[in-house]
């Protein structure tokens, strides 16, 4: 939901952590960039959300499977831990209700890939307390009015939801300039964007 | 220039008496002969054949202009293209500079396949009520025997909206080896209960017309009031609150205040009073009531003894399906869980619900839309 510039470098990093083979349900497609990359170099059985229809369009155009639904109405029908991963590719921040679609999200998947825009990045919070204005950078390109971005959060909030949520947080990734290196939560500051890989502690 | 042009239909017998039609009634039926339209070319290795799908009150020609009106006594035909000449032609979403393009009438119709209207064999009288009750799965094994008399063997595509969806779907379930891609619009897994109902009352409009008697009626008047009603009532289920609104508001015919009789009055009254009016001279009565009979019968679960998802598991196709946000004869919450059953049963499916204000119908109007749905999906072969 974030412009995606370096959306290639990003899908290769989650095209990594996704084991051959596997399946794979992506909330937010958007045009299935993702998924068509994740079938062809991963051979998954890909599925992707969608809820604009240009965008389900798109994603029909490349030959990947799409449901246009709203992911805040929930994944209603899909069964539990139906998928091996669940991708949720910058679209957290832009759903309604984003605990239950977290929550759905562990429901029907083994692991949850969640990336997104950290609010908390330092040249963010920098900008918004030296102008007094809602930050507008590579990762939060648009202005208050017109973003998508309904749902800033921080990558501390994100763990502090996994800590009360009881969800284990099995790897992090932290866009630090041009590199992405393994998450620290001191350094959070430093990254404009965090990828998390979390699962659901077993009852 | 992105018409298919000049159309004629093609009749061929494909039921006779040592070949029979088995149905689903428990009776056979022959002799059946069915109306079929083509366009396009069969590609040398036959793999480019679509199969278009008619609904209620369709027939076989779906594009291009007919040029047998006058010799099967159909002048309606004179001024309108094809039912779905927006989406069939060179260039069109159905292409046919790529695709061979196949459109046959249903049986128990009225536009040249056999129906209550044909001539009964061993009566030499039309059928009218002894026609057999057919249903959507007897229409698919017909339509069956018609792509391999044209040497067929695999569809690249079944097509339809509305009943004609349901038929599509018919098509991956029953034949699941035969059809590579299934296209459904504005259509669902089985009628709803409030659908069931409208079609109750439009079939008792009919069968309590006077002229009915008993479905006797071809060597006298027909049942045209009936019939009438019927397709006014259906009218009102193929638009939308919004869209009536928008075509008709609460107008008057005449002036801009009420005439102070009962006649005709509001332009709503007028528009379905000419729908009524047009349809009972282009179809039969009795085949209005064997077509909604089938429709209310038509459940895809039925293939999986009721439960949707061992149906789906039959499914080899890849399917699209489309729905229509202000539809509600097949409502797009309905479309939806058959998209998240399919997509449960591992199957390849894309589900799109088209924002419309046009309600059921839709499907023959938002051209735009739907063709870059349906251009896209035929285009691409499986992506994995």
């Amino acid at each position: 939901m974030t412009k995606k510039r370096r959306s290639r470098f990003d899908h290769d990093v989650i095209c990594g952590l996704v084991s051959e083979g596997s399946s794979v349900l992506d909330l937010g497609c958007g045009d299935g960039e993702l998924l068509i990359k994740l079938i062809k170099n991963k051979n998954v059985q890909g599925l992707g959300i969608e809820k604009d229809i240009d965008q389900v369009t798109k994603t029909i155009i490349k030959g990947v499977p799409v449901l246009h639904m709203d992911l805040d109405e929930g994944l209603t029908g899909l069964p539990d831990s139906s998928f091996d991963f669940v991708i949720l590719e910058k679209t957290l921040q832009a759903v309604k209700k984003p605990l239950f679609v977290l929550d759905e999200m562990l429901r029907v998947g083994g692991s949850g890939i969640v990336s997104f825009p950290n609010f908390g990045y330092r040249q963010v919070v920098d900008s918004l307390v030296s102008t007094g204005r809602m930050p507008v950078t590579s990762t939060l390109p648009y202005q208050w009015y017109d973003t998508p971005n309904i749902h800033l959060f921080t990558a501390n909030d994100f763990l502090d939801w996994a800590r009360k949520s009881h969800v284990n947080v099995e790897q992090g990734l932290s866009w630090v300039d041009d590199a992405i290196i393994p998450f620290t939560e001191g350094d959070a500051f430093e990254a404009s964007e965090v990828l998390f890989v979390v699962k659901r502690f077993a009852p | 220039m992105d018409s298919v042009g000049w159309t004629v239909p093609h009749r061929v017998q494909l039921a006779d008496i040592n070949n029979p039609l088995p149905l689903d009634c428990g009776e056979k039926i022959a002799p059946v002969e069915v109306e079929y339209e083509v366009y396009g070319k069969l590609n040398d290795v036959h793999d480019n054949a679509i199969l278009i799908l008619h609904a209620l009150s369709g027939d076989a020609h779906a594009a291009g202009w007919s040029a047998r009106a006058d010799e099967l006594n159909r002048p309606w035909l004179k001024n309108r293209p094809g039912w779905w000449d927006r989406m069939i032609g060179p260039g069109k979403a159905f292409d046919t500079n790529k695709y061979y393009i196949i459109c046959s009438n249903i049986l128990g119709s009225c536009y040249g396949t056999t129906g209550p209207s044909s001539t009964n064999p061993e009566t030499g009288q039309p059928y009218g009520l002894a026609f057999p009750v057919v249903t959507v799965g007897d229409w698919v094994r017909l339509q069956e025997r018609l792509i391999s008399h044209l040497g067929i063997k695999r569809l690249r595509a079944v097509a339809g909206g509305s009943l004609g969806g349901q038929q599509a779907l018919e098509w991956a379930l029953a034949y699941p080896d035969r059809v590579e891609s299934a296209i459904v619009i504005a259509s669902s897994t089985r009628l709803s209960a409030q659908g069931l109902a409208f079609n109750a009352v439009a079939r008792h409009a009919i069968t309590t017309d006077p002229n009915f008697r008993e479905g006797n009626y071809y060597h006298d008047a027909a049942p045209d009031r009936g019939l009438a009603v019927a397709r006014m009532l259906g009218h009102i289920t193929y638009l939308s609150e919004i869209s009536m609104s928008k075509k008709f508001g609460r107008r008057y015919c005449n002036g801009d205040g009420p005439g102070f009789h009962l006649g005709v009055d509001f332009e709503v009254e007028g528009y379905l009073q000419h729908q009524g009016n047009s349809f009972v001279d282009r179809f039969d009565a009795n085949s209005y009531l064997y077509i909604t009979r089938a429709m209310d019968y038509y459940d895809a679960s039925s293939w999986g003894a009721g439960d949707i998802d061992q149906a789906c598991r039959r499914i080899e196709s890849r399917v699209l399906l489309v729905s229509f946000s202000s539809d509600w004869l097949y409502p797009p919450e309905q479309m939806k869980e058959l998209a998240v059953a399919l997509s449960r049963c591992r199957k390849h499916v894309s589900y799109a619900n088209i924002q419309s204000s046009y309600g059921h119908d839709a499907f023959l109007l938002e051209v735009e839309k739907l063709s870059q749905l349906v251009r896209g999906f035929l285009e691409v072969r499986d992506a994995q």
